[in-house]
């Protein structure tokens, strides 16, 4: 094996991680920190030492180009653009010459966490760090304009700052940002300036083009699993079909001897085969026999948890929410209805499969992937290895999808144990069967709804009982001693709909299946009940679906916002013919409100065609209106997939769906047209963007299946529902 | 010992020690450390690890290396020097990628779709190109499609 140098800057350039177009990634080395604010004094010598760090987040080259550092992962959401966007907003910089860069995690844990949390979920990028981002703007720009009104020996409050040069118009004197940068760096402000309001915003809220656009059309963007290393060798995993077992024995006689196999490597539940390419590794570990104590799981099924999860709905449950008195407002109902939704598991199936590059070295662990937790893979990492977290640096690079699984690092941990076992390199894969039998799901449901409606068809009461897979509980994160977990109940215990007497139960229910956040989390599942119970109740109550929710949501003004604006982008009072019908549904969640009109016609056979769906949104502020369309298109095929096929099913404790011939995707020919309006309602209101469009899509697909056959379905995916003959 | 294998890959000739049966997927990504090819499936299901094999979409993940031989192959790395093929130029205009894992598949299948079929229609799309998405870009390719048939006209 060739003999690694000392890690080094150019180790990290080199080894691939240097993408083109302008994203440089891991160019931050450990250095002498001290505790970092806005005011501080700058960190390191950055770049090659001629660039200056206005603060954590900034960078100015004597060019007068910027590097803007960004804490979030970039999945395919677009925050490399959006979040440099809010601080180039602040800072009056010349945006085309601004370039992103990841922010480190080793540094956030080292000097104070000038990055505040780095892990991305929930929506959060934008509406949890714009406040800070646009300060950290503000800051900078304030103190390059300092520095220039000292050299200049005028007063700094006439200068200005804008499109990356200071000016003193009095005196008719500018300089550039690259000039100033360094006197910039040791100003110390006597308070920090105040941030923009929206309405002065001239850069967030203009649609730009994607940093990462250029490197991902030519094959230059650097994912985790492109990285490579001297001396690196490759790992291929197997672990117990059903979850928790473990291994009993491992025969490898088969691949003894064979070309290019290095050693076999225990790991937790199951084993590793190192070799020299990724191809021998991956044919090798298929051919072991490994004997597996499968342990308690292994008879288990989904038919048998479907109906645990239905007989849990009858059993004991914590209440999440209460008002009124629903058992009377039931008694004295007009009409009931009573109805049983249902939600399998779904894999993330994330396009590039899970992988990590680790290389541990005495004092010192390094590890490549897309992850989107850097802090906690930290962590993880030198949990794994047995090292100090100081001694571990995360390099992040492009993920190959997210949406929830690469918040918690599976792979990570294997890879840190293969590579101390075999003393180099590791660039440890997974299969596609591995990826998608060892996921961790979105959980199973079951949601029971009961209501009444009055004499004016309105629901005068409203029960609602979930049994659902505790998230927190999987993870091990939290026992939940109260029973309700947050996202269990989300979109039901917050429903927007006007009910006197309302109830809302919650039980957590887990099995040895391991679940997690997966796109929208418990909005997904929930929504799909909710949003087709609505109709439910429209239909019963002999009301329009679009104006029963209107009467619903009176003195709401953004959901009505959306909602109009939605029936007429989406054409809701124009006819279809028959064998063609039209649904709606609105939901909120992560702080914004997505109401979705789909349209469908299905075939005398039963078959299934969307040619279109209308998005309105109302996420409060819009930071690049083009990711926003972007995100809202994702979103609803990301739900549409799930909701037309999307279901991991369980046979004697394991996943029977292993690659994409059996767990169906949609693909251009089931892709709709989509439409994407704002309906923003400003304030103070700052949505998340990347999950709030996929809630919708399932039941405005449910209700348009309804409206074209009468057929209501209440479990998903709807493949399993047979609709020949019903249009 | 193996018999060296010859391929052509982007007008370049490399001789490889490497099994018959390794995919193509792998020598490009493994061998070469040509990574703009991407793994997926490995069964020929995703289309992330589209090349052209002699101007033909191929999923190169089940395309076993000794098939290659003798063929012009083209990766994501060589279609244009410059991002300057009708298709890039297009996927940049519509900002197509999102997580860009699949991307480079996509353009691959794309443009040897074009080749064939200069001005298509949605339909034409839909029948033919049947990569995975997983961020659901079908949309902006389809217009994306659209605008390179055209700048291909041109």
């Amino acid at each position: 094996m060739t003999h690694l140098p000392p890690l080094s800057r150019r180790f990290f350039i080199t080894a691939g991680l240097s993408a083109a177009g302008g994203l440089a990634i891991g160019t931050i080395l450990p250095g002498a920190a001290e505790a970092f604010g806005l005011n501080a004094a700058p960190y390191a010598p950055a770049g090659d030492g001629k660039a200056a760090e206005v603060n954590a987040w900034i960078l100015i080259e004597p060019d007068d180009s910027v590097v803007i550092r960004v804490a979030q992962s970039e999945m395919g959401e677009g925050i490399l653009t959006a979040l440099p966007m809010i601080v180039a907003e602040e800072l009056e910089c010349d945006w085309t010459k601004v370039r992103a860069e990841y922010a480190d995690a080793h540094r956030n844990l080292t000097d104070g966490h000038p990055y505040r949390r780095m892990g991305t979920g929930g929506s959060g990028a934008v509406r949890r760090s714009r406040e800070f981002l646009q300060q950290a703007g503000a800051s900078a720009r304030a103190r390059l304009i300092a520095a220039a009104a000292q050299q200049w020996g005028v007063d700094a409050a006439a200068c200005t700052a804008r499109d990356g040069k200071v000016t003193h118009a009095a005196s008719k004197r500018t300089l550039g940002y690259g000039a100033l940068a360094a006197a910039a760096a040791k100003i110390a402000l006597p308070q920090e300036p105040a941030i923009k309001t929206p309405e002065q915003f001239r850069l967030i809220g203009r649609p730009q083009a994607r940093f990462d656009t250029p490197p991902k059309v030519n094959g230059q963007a650097k994912f985790g699993i492109d990285t490579r290393l001297d001396g690196m060798v490759y790992a291929a995993v197997t672990t117990c079909p059903v979850f928790g077992g473990t291994v009993k024995q491992v025969d490898d006689s088969k691949i003894k001897g064979r070309r290019g196999i290095l050693q076999v490597v225990p790991i937790p539940g199951g084993v590793a085969v190192v070799a020299d390419s990724f191809w021998r590794a991956k044919q090798a570990v298929a051919d072991l026999v490994v004997t597996w104590d499968k342990g308690a799981a292994a008879k288990t099924s989904s038919d048998e948890f479907r109906k645990e999860y239905r007989d849990a709905l009858d059993g004991p449950a914590a209440n999440a929410k209460r008002s009124g008195d629903v058992a009377d407002g039931l008694a004295k109902a007009a009409k009931k209805l009573d109805a049983l939704y249902e939600a399998p598991h779904v894999a993330h199936a994330a396009m590039e499969p899970l992988n990590a590059t680790v290389h541990v070295q005495a004092d010192r662990l390094d590890a490549w992937m897309g992850t989107q937790d850097p802090d906690g893979a930290l962590l993880r990492a030198a949990a794994a290895a047995g090292m100090k977290p100081e001694q571990v640096f995360i390099h992040n690079c492009f993920l190959g999808g997210g949406f929830g699984r690469r918040a918690i690092n599976d792979e990570l941990t294997q890879a840190v144990i293969v590579a101390k076992a075999v003393g180099k390199p590791v660039k440890l894969v997974w299969t596609r069967e591995e990826d998608m039998q060892h996921d961790r799901y979105r959980p199973q449901a079951a949601i029971r709804f009961k209501a009444g409606l009055g004499a004016d068809g309105l629901p005068v009461a409203w029960d609602m009982r979930t049994a659902v897979g505790s998230i927190s509980r999987s993870l091990g994160r939290d026992p939940v001693a109260s029973g309700i977990e947050p996202s269990a109940v989300e979109g039901l215990a917050n429903v927007p709909y006007a009910v006197a007497n309302l109830n809302v139960d919650c039980i957590l229910k887990n099995t040895h299946v391991p679940v997690m956040f997966w796109r929208s989390v418990g909005s997904s599942q929930n929504a799909f009940a909710l949003e087709s119970f609505v109709d439910e109740m429209a239909v019963a109550a002999g009301k329009d679906p679009y104006q029963f929710r209107r009467t619903l949501l009176a003195g709401k003004p953004d959901f009505l916002k959306v909602l109009d604006t939605l029936a007429e982008k989406g054409d809701w009072s124009k006819k279809l013919p028959a064998g063609q019908g039209r649904g709606i549904a609105i939901h909120q969640s992560f702080g914004t409100i997505v109401g979705e009109i789909v349209e469908v016609s299905v075939s005398p056979k039963g078959e299934i065609k969307v040619p279109r769906v209308v998005a309105v949104v109302d996420c409060g502020h819009v930071v690049n209106p083009r990711t926003v369309e972007m995100q809202i298109e994702s979103a609803v095929i990301y739900g549409l997939t799930a909701a037309l096929y999307g279901e991991i099913t369980i046979k004697d404790g394991r996943v029977e769906q292993s690659n994409f011939d059996a767990y169906e995707m949609v693909r251009f020919a089931d892709a709709p047209a989509i439409e994407t309006h704002l309906a923003l309602s400003g304030g103070s209101k700052w949505g998340g963007i990347g999950e709030p469009g996929t809630p919708p899509i399932a039941p405005a697909l449910c209700n348009a299946i309804f409206a074209a056959t009468g057929k209501r379905i209440r479990s998903l995916p709807i493949k399993n529902t047979d609709l020949s003959g019903r249009a | 010992m193996q018999a060296m294998i010859e391929i052509s890959v982007n007008g370049q000739i490399h001789r490889l020690d490497v099994e018959d049966d390794m995919p193509l997927l792998w020598v490009l990504r493994d061998e070469l450390g040509m990574t703009g090819t991407k793994y997926g499936c490995g069964i020929g299901q995703c289309g992330a690890c589209t090349v052209h094999v002699d101007g033909e979409a191929q999923r190169s993940c089940s395309l076993p290396v000794s098939a290659a031989v003798g063929t012009k192959i083209t990766t994501i790395e060589g279609l244009s020097p410059d991002s300057s093929h009708a298709v890039q130029r297009a996927w940049i205009a519509e900002d197509v990628p999102q997580c860009g894992y699949c991307q480079s598949g996509q353009i691959m299948a794309a443009a040897a779709f074009l080749e064939a079929n200069p001005k298509p229609t949605d339909a034409d799309i839909d029948q033919n190109l049947s990569n995975i998405c997983r961020c659901g870009t079908y949309p902006r390719m389809r217009k994306a499609i659209h605008r390179a048939a055209a700048l291909m006209r041109t």
